[in-house]
């Protein structure tokens, strides 16, 4: 449960030292993707921090993007920042189940009413309840319990942000995200299939720093992560400006690290932090490992065209829809130029001959 | 394993000595900085886990830097290291953390480094420290 | 939540294939019509051949005639610059390159991108010129019908939300490229049945010019 101890007391009570905490907070700018010239300022706002609740709910979800988040690559930061954090509610994580997990929910949010953080991952069927239901309790139904008395939400993966997979073509669950659900709380989405783990923390790094919500794009999603498209962060960028292109998995091309968009990299779309966060400890990432982007913190990305389609190439088969244009386009022609015939032979035979003695009439 | 062992493996040897398109941006940022701290004295921090490196790239940029006389070690939640460039006035920083593994990657460009400048605090208690120990060694006596 | 990507699916999906049909339907309606009217029989015993007087006519009607640019240097000028532009914007960008041969099965090298975008800004600029010209000029002002002004919006929309897609001047880029496509599709639906169709039609006019010339021995 939450107490009233801040970070800066609890860090000290740690035997964190003055240069351990200023390195802590340095590592925490670099997590938030903030310029290292906010360090004094997260210092200050870290001394101060309180230490919140944290419900974590899971609708249909695969748990990737818990995977992930326990998969953080930077220890130490986000250790103390789970220690810091109260997770009070996490149905895969914790270790009571059945009524004692739904108590401890209870239990939370109603200590810290109007003050708990609520994460969800995962998307919320419209349809049949029966779909997805913890302990007796549908999706829908806890959402609309728990985000009453939080202080904001954040909605971590596609899944909670847009719909994900489960709202993909034909949505047999009729699966919403978060914000189709909930109106009058704050939303924060993190999305990505998974998110990366640095965002994950990242976001709540800055909530339990500053108390606030961070900047968000038009999709709700936090600037210093989302701002920027991968196309524009690659480091394989100058390649398409050059003009050189991979043309299949393994040709010289590839090889050479060239750019993955005619192999269907969506990075000129998509918005993520891959291209500087990484995955797998910094090691790499989807187009550093030389496979295209499959923009996987867009909505609908599941929808959006093949993924190894270039991003140009429409969704549907062009071929196919020009050949049945051209036949189309023949029998209507063959049609037309049957008509325009017909007027031409009726123009012929109703072409009157003038002679010398009709003109002499006329005048 | 006998069939793993049938693929040919063939290791290239990183080319450290040119520098690509995304290293040369941040070479002009490094000359900025340091027409700023001599014309202002103002010092710049460039966080590293902030640019878009390709593979290979950050021992291309870091061969380029190579390493100038001072180096030091900041032992505290997890090591620090710090050494001055080869070119002076511009240090590099790599936080990690107890289990050694990277949290932060800087390029300062400054005089000395904020991490190793003692800190006001520290130094209030520095006094205290000595005067305590002063104190009982006096009573010794 | 998601109108930008909900708009680009549109735009890729069921607004193109609508586009395109009535594109390649359109077109070969109209190519039936020519074609099959026909022209009538003549009689005359050629004196030369039309095949390649034709053929000659095509490549020298492409070039300008130098008394013509002397009176009208800028429509001249602003033609060249436009329809070369716009020749290298359509068919050397890669991106355009990838459509054309999910289409057709094949494809062909690009041009880097730097050289396409300044080919772009100076057919950009030629058609602001053009469209200046025409409501400056008064014979122009004369000449000009609604069909005119259609066809100059629909030729400069692609262009424009092209440059502003490729600069990424419009955020989010899904409803930048959406737009882009979009203009596209509105210039594909009018191409058939406006002027626009020339661009199929002249290299026939051209031939045709030719090859009567050549049959009868005179200069095209």
């Amino acid at each position: 449960m939450a107490d009233t101890k801040t970070l800066g007391e609890s860090l000290r009570l740690h035997g964190v030292s003055r240069r351990g905490f200023l390195k802590f907070c340095t590592a925490t700018a670099s997590m938030m993707a903030l310029p290292p010239t906010m360090v004094p300022a997260i210092a200050a706002a870290l001394e101060k921090a309180k230490r919140p609740s944290v419900i974590w709910l899971s609708f249909q979800e695969c748990t990737g993007c818990t995977e992930s988040l326990t998969r953080s690559h930077a220890p130490t930061v986000e250790n103390l920042i789970f220690d810091h954090i109260s997770l009070d509610y996490h149905h895969t994580l914790q270790v009571a189940a059945g009524d004692a997990a739904e108590a401890a929910r209870e239990e939370a949010m109603h200590e810290n009413e109007g003050e708990y953080l609520l994460v969800v991952d995962g998307s919320i069927p419209e349809g049949n309840a029966g779909y997805s239901t913890i302990a007796g309790i549908s999706n829908l139904q806890m959402l609309e319990e728990s985000a009453k008395g939080a202080a904001a939400i954040i909605a971590v993966g596609t899944c909670a942000a847009f719909g994900g997979l489960h709202k993909a073509e034909p949505n047999p669950t009729g699966a919403v995200a978060v914000s189709d659900i909930i109106k009058d709380k704050p939303i924060i989405n993190v999305s990505g299939c998974p998110p990366i783990p640095v965002v994950i923390t990242g976001v709540l790094a800055h909530f339990l720093t500053f108390g606030t919500i961070p900047e968000l794009d038009e999709y709700g999603r936090p600037m210093v992560f989302y701002g920027q498209s991968i196309h524009d962060r690659c480091y394989r960028r100058p390649f398409y400006d050059k003009g050189l292109f991979a043309e299949t998995f393994d040709d010289e091309g590839a090889k050479k690290g060239w750019c993955l968009y005619k192999l269907g990299c969506k990075g000129p779309m998509t918005y993520n932090a891959c291209a500087t966060a990484k995955w797998n400890q910094g090691a790499s990432w989807p187009v550093e490992s030389g496979h295209g982007c499959l923009g996987c913190s867009e909505p609908d990305f599941w929808d959006a065209g093949g993924f190894y389609n270039a991003l140009s190439i429409p969704t549907s088969d062009v071929s196919k829809l020009v050949t049945v244009g051209v036949a189309a386009g023949v029998a209507l022609g063959a049609a037309t130029a049957g008509l325009n015939h017909k007027t031409k032979s009726n123009a012929a035979k109703n072409h009157g001959t003038v002679t010398v003695d009709d003109l002499e009439k006329t005048s | 394993m006998t069939v793993l062992d049938n693929i040919k493996i063939v290791v290239e040897p990183a080319v450290i000595s040119e520098l690509t398109e995304n290293t040369l941006p941040l070479l002009h940022e490094i000359r900025h900085a340091l027409i700023r701290l001599a014309e202002s004295g103002e010092s710049t921090i460039l966080d590293l886990q902030a640019i878009p490196f390709g593979p290979g790239d950050e021992d291309r940029l870091l061969s380029f830097l190579g390493t100038g006389e001072v180096s030091a070690t900041v032992n505290a939640l997890g090591e620090t290291k710090i050494f001055e460039t080869q070119y002076p006035a511009v240090w590099l920083v790599e936080h990690k953390n107890p289990e050694l593994s990277r949290v932060a990657l800087q390029i300062e460009v400054t005089q000395v480094p904020t991490i190793l400048m003692t800190q006001n605090a520290d130094i209030l208690d520095s006094i205290a420290l000595i005067g305590e120990t002063l104190e009982q060694s006096n009573a010794e006596f | 939540m998601s109108e930008p990507m909900d708009f680009l699916l549109w735009v890729r999906g069921p607004a193109f294939d609508v586009a395109a049909l009535i594109f390649v339907i359109g077109v070969v309606v109209r190519f039936f019509e020519i074609f099959s009217l026909g022209r009538k029989a003549n009689f005359s015993e050629p004196r030369g051949t039309e095949f390649g007087p034709g053929m000659k006519s095509v490549l020298t009607r492409s070039l300008p005639e130098p008394g013509m640019f002397k009176r009208q240097p800028l429509t001249i000028l602003v033609g060249y610059v436009f329809h070369i532009g716009l020749l290298i914007s359509l068919i050397l960008f890669v991106p355009h390159i990838e459509l054309f041969r999910e289409t057709f099965g094949f494809g062909w090298p690009g041009l880097p991108n730097p050289l396409v975008d300044a080919a772009a800004v100076l057919s950009i600029v030629a058609l602001l010129a053009a469209l200046w010209h025409r409501i400056s000029s008064p014979v122009m002002r004369i000449l000009t019908t609604n069909e005119d002004w259609l066809v100059w919006a629909l030729t400069f929309l692609p262009m424009l939300t092209g440059y502003i897609a490729y600069h990424r001047m419009i955020d989010p880029y899904p409803l930048a490229l959406g737009l882009h496509i979009l203009s596209i599709e509105a210039l594909m639906i009018f191409f058939p049945f406006t002027k626009l169709m020339h661009a199929f039609t002249l290299f026939i006019a051209r031939w045709y010019n030719g090859a009567m010339s050549g049959r009868r021995v005179v200069e095209s």
